[in-house]
């Protein structure tokens, strides 16, 4: 495998998938999309570091991931949790709805 | 072979995590996330990282993913399974492509013009040992930062969605 | 390359006699349980296909296979024929980690008895598969489009991701005594009678108890709970699609004892040294011998579902959440500090 994938060909993927992300957080109006989209982005910035870790073969980018991978949980909890507040107070998840601090 | 699951698993993240972002029903785009979050994890597999890989399955698939869909179900009028979601106006749209080209341009350029410096790939036999040395002694304090912090959200997260 | 083919071999052969064993005791336990819930109830039970009624479960699945397929026009196609595939696929493949008997050697060569027994990950691989087994019910309650489907399905995700905790958290100990996660090593230390139910007397019942809760058997059996949710998840299944829930229930049921097996009650060892009844390490009768004894321990626990299902009534939700998060994860994490404390003091 290692003589023909080369790490860039990790890297780039996960360039791809990081954009696909970003395409999502920028044009949709439902925030549990955004959210989902945002875990796109977490998981290209961890393919990145566990494509690093396991080139130069050092576990600290492995470490680094699970600490994304706790963090990611706890956004999840707590992004979730604010969605919820959001719909029983507004009814809506779309967040271009949510703009009482507009005029 | 690992070239062609290479490609394989490549083709599963990006074509998934397409739908996932353009897909109209948001519970295909929930879906179709959990065949972007096993490729990943494929790849982790591929790059011999096994303790990351089983750990995206079990947090993402079975703990992150699993919320959403709570959330979708719980924030849709949920007697249908035709549920919409729509994008934002076109000059959102206009700008957001011009963001994202450029990032995906800069994003890829960096990548392949840095000269990354070729190491002999080790096959580690497994990673768990390693990974939990380190969590153990150099790693400590962040080790126990992030406990921390994942009781705050525990925490937070139930105030926050309480009904009162 | 002709090793490669050797390695292909083995392994298709593994998973053709693994699948097969499967599905036989799914239609086993299918008639044990007619057989024992009609006992228990004082009644006579299936009787008419065959002698004693042994073949009635080839007969339920003839039938199944007969009857019409029907999606309701509202449901969502494709996820509602996926959800069934699932299921199934996840009870399956946990098969591929779980050790039968130990090795036979063959000539030159030793052939571990499991498709992948020794990989340093087993245990996680379940768990992370009985995770993916979530939305398998979740898929069939939501594309249904049916609100009793849906809420089996709610609750049956809502039940299985508080269960796992517990679930994950209460085997601490055990990987904790044998330092490791592959099942073949774990096995391997509950040597002779050292088995884990003894030293982890409360690991084991949290544990018993999450995997009731888990493979969503009576007492825990919300998710289709009858009286009120009509046939939960799975109403709006019929023909092989609802045959397929159906065997995948049961081969969980299967899986869920095996895996106690491995972890508490020493898997394929036998209760005494091999060496007492003149059988060598690697030859193929003491495998046979191990494997029988494996089957034993997983029928005795096959039972022991069956009776607590017909026995104990259903929890209701509130019950089942409160003990899930109150009761048995702060009693999983005494155990971990406990068995942290012991291995302290006795090495």
């Amino acid at each position: 495998m290692l003589e023909t994938i080369q790490m860039e060909y990790y890297l780039i993927l996960s360039a791809v998938l990081f954009t696909i992300g970003t395409i999502g957080v920028l044009t949709r109006r439902n925030a549990i999309i955004i959210f989902m989209s945002l875990e796109l982005m977490l998981n290209a910035v961890n393919l990145s570091l566990v494509a690093f870790s396991s080139y130069y073969g050092d576990s600290a980018g492995q470490i680094f991931v699970f600490f994304i991978m706790a963090l990611a949980a706890a956004e999840a909890a707590v992004g979730l949790a604010i969605i919820l507040s959001l719909f029983r107070l507004k009814k809506t998840v779309y967040v271009d709805e949510v703009n009482i601090f507009k005029w | 072979m690992e070239d062609l699951l290479f490609y394989l698993f490549a083709f599963v993240v990006i074509g998934s995590a397409s739908v996932v972002v353009l897909s109209k029903n948001i519970m295909y785009s929930a879906f179709s996330l959990l065949f972007t979050f096993f490729g990943v994890a494929g790849l982790y597999v591929l790059l011999f990282a096994d303790f990351v890989a089983l750990t995206q399955i079990m947090v993402y698939i079975g703990g992150i993913l699993v919320l959403i869909i709570f959330g979708v179900l719980l924030t849709t009028k949920i007697t249908g399974v035709d549920i919409k979601s729509g994008t934002t106006g076109k000059v959102q749209l206009i700008t957001a492509s011009v963001v994202v080209v450029i990032i995906a341009i800069s994003l890829i350029l960096l990548f392949t013009n840095v000269e990354w410096v070729n190491q002999e790939f080790v096959q580690p036999n497994t990673t768990i040992d390693s990974i939990g040395f380190a969590f153990m002694t150099k790693y400590l304090l962040p080790f126990e930062i992030a406990a921390v912090l994942l009781l705050i959200a525990l925490v937070g997260a139930t105030l926050i969605a309480r009904r009162k | 390359m002709t090793e490669t083919l050797w390695l292909l071999i083995e392994v298709g052969v593994k998973a053709l006699f693994i699948i097969s064993m499967i599905l036989s005791a799914a239609a086993v336990l299918v008639y044990s349980e007619r057989k024992v819930s009609a006992f228990i109830q004082n009644r006579i039970g299936p009787n008419r296909v065959g002698p004693v009624g042994v073949l009635q479960p080839f007969a339920d699945v003839l039938k199944l296979f007969m009857k019409e397929d029907l999606v309701p026009r509202a449901a969502d196609r494709r996820f509602h024929s996926l959800a069934p595939i699932i299921s199934l696929g996840v009870a399956i493949s946990v098969y591929s980690v779980i050790p039968f008997a130990h090795y036979v050697q063959i000539g030159e060569r030793i052939i571990y008895m499991g498709i992948a027994p020794n990989v340093n990950v087993g245990y996680l691989f379940i768990l992370a598969l009985t995770s993916v087994g979530v939305y398998g019910v979740t898929l069939a309650g939501w594309s249904s489009n049916n609100k009793y489907s849906l809420l089996g399905g709610l609750r049956s995700s809502a039940q299985m991701i508080s269960y796992e905790l517990s679930m994950g958290l209460s085997i601490i100990g055990v990987f904790m005594l044998a330092g490791s996660f592959s099942l073949n090593d774990i096995v391997l230390q509950q040597e002779g009678l050292r088995w884990n139910i003894f030293l982890q007397p409360l690991g084991f019942i949290i544990f018993l108890v999450a995997t009731f809760a888990e493979t969503n058997r009576a007492p825990f059996d919300l998710p289709e709970a009858e009286p009120e949710l009509v046939g939960g998840y799975n109403t709006e299944y019929s023909g092989m699609k609802f045959g397929m829930f159906f065997l995948a229930e049961y081969a969980n049921m299967a899986t869920a004892s095996a895996i106690i097996s491995l972890l508490y009650l020493g898997g394929w060892q036998l209760p005494f040294s091999y060496n007492l009844i003149g059988l060598e390490a690697g030859s193929v009768s003491l495998a046979i011998v191990q494997f029988l004894c494996f089957l034993l321990k997983i029928l005795v626990l096959c039972f022991f579902f069956i009776w607590v299902r017909w026995t104990v009534p259903r929890f209701r939700y509130d019950q089942l959440m409160n003990l899930g998060w109150r009761k048995l994860l702060p009693l999983a994490l005494l155990n971990i500090v406990l068995t942290g404390i012991a291995m302290m003091i006795w090495g």
